[in-house]
């Protein structure tokens, strides 16, 4: 346990000695977001983000009906806003936060990713565009699960 | 040490598609091993692209993304863009891989 806080407490000196020498951006300096990342359930997440998302129509979330391989289910985002940050929410997973991508200025309003999912389960595409989250929501139905052995 | 990244970039109108591919096991910490006991999570949790420099993308993932993360995004780029891909995990091992837009 405490070994792990000895590298935890390395690894994080590493990160900022080489955020103040410039090696890396202040976007990849910032601290994963472990609280956002552990919320169990959508309103725990909703906060550690700042977002109480209203559902848009601008906000597409591309994602199958039916996912046979819950291990492997391909989702992606695209929206008409000009969006700054973008999360995938999966209801019924173990943390609900799958993956949050921070999108600067001349990047297209686009992403694709794969990601597990433990059963069949709302899916949340989350955006963020000039400050307000918005969201789209579809049903993945999944026969078999990705979480356990 | 990891295996490589695969990364395809191609321009088209001055979009850049970026297409990638990372090697990792993404274990989410929910698995049981054969002896029952459970595996602990070791995943991929940040990832930073930058053409020329200058990012263009930047990801967290948390334990549910899948076995070899796969990502697709686009940016408004030009052929012959150099794209450097990071991602550190959460064991602190890091990886670096570099490709050309075509």
């Amino acid at each position: 346990m405490n070994q792990q806080r000895r590298s935890l407490l390395k690894y994080s000196a590493v990160f900022g000695l080489m955020a103040s020498a410039g090696l890396i951006s202040v976007a990849q300096a910032e601290e994963w977001n472990k609280a956002a990342f552990e919320g169990k359930s959508l309103d725990d997440v909703f906060k550690s983000l700042g977002a109480s998302p209203d559902k848009s129509s601008a906000v597409t979330l591309n994602a199958p009906d039916i996912a046979e391989n819950g291990a492997v289910v391909p989702v992606g985002i695209s929206t008409s806003l000009k969006a700054e940050q973008m999360a995938i929410l999966v209801e019924k997973n173990p943390s609900t936060l799958a993956a949050q991508f921070f999108l600067p200025a001349g990047t297209e309003p686009f992403v694709t990713t794969r990601i597990k999912m433990g059963q069949t389960s709302n899916v949340y595409a989350l955006v963020k565009a000039d400050g307000k989250w918005s969201m789209a929501v579809k049903e993945i139905k999944v026969t078999l699960g990705g979480c356990g052995g | 040490m990891s295996d490589p990244m695969r990364v395809r970039a191609t321009e088209k109108d001055g979009i850049v598609d970026v297409k990638i591919l990372m090697k990792h096991d993404m274990e989410s910490g929910q698995r049981k091993d054969a002896s029952g006991k459970l595996i602990p999570a070791w995943f991929i949790n940040m990832l930073n692209v930058k053409a020329n420099g200058k990012d263009v993308f930047n990801a967290q993932f948390g334990p549910a993304v899948s076995k070899d993360p796969f990502l697709n995004f686009k940016y408004k780029g030009a052929k012959g863009d150099k794209l450097v891909v990071n991602w550190v995990d959460t064991k602190g091992d890091k990886r670096t891989d570099e490709a050309t837009v075509s």
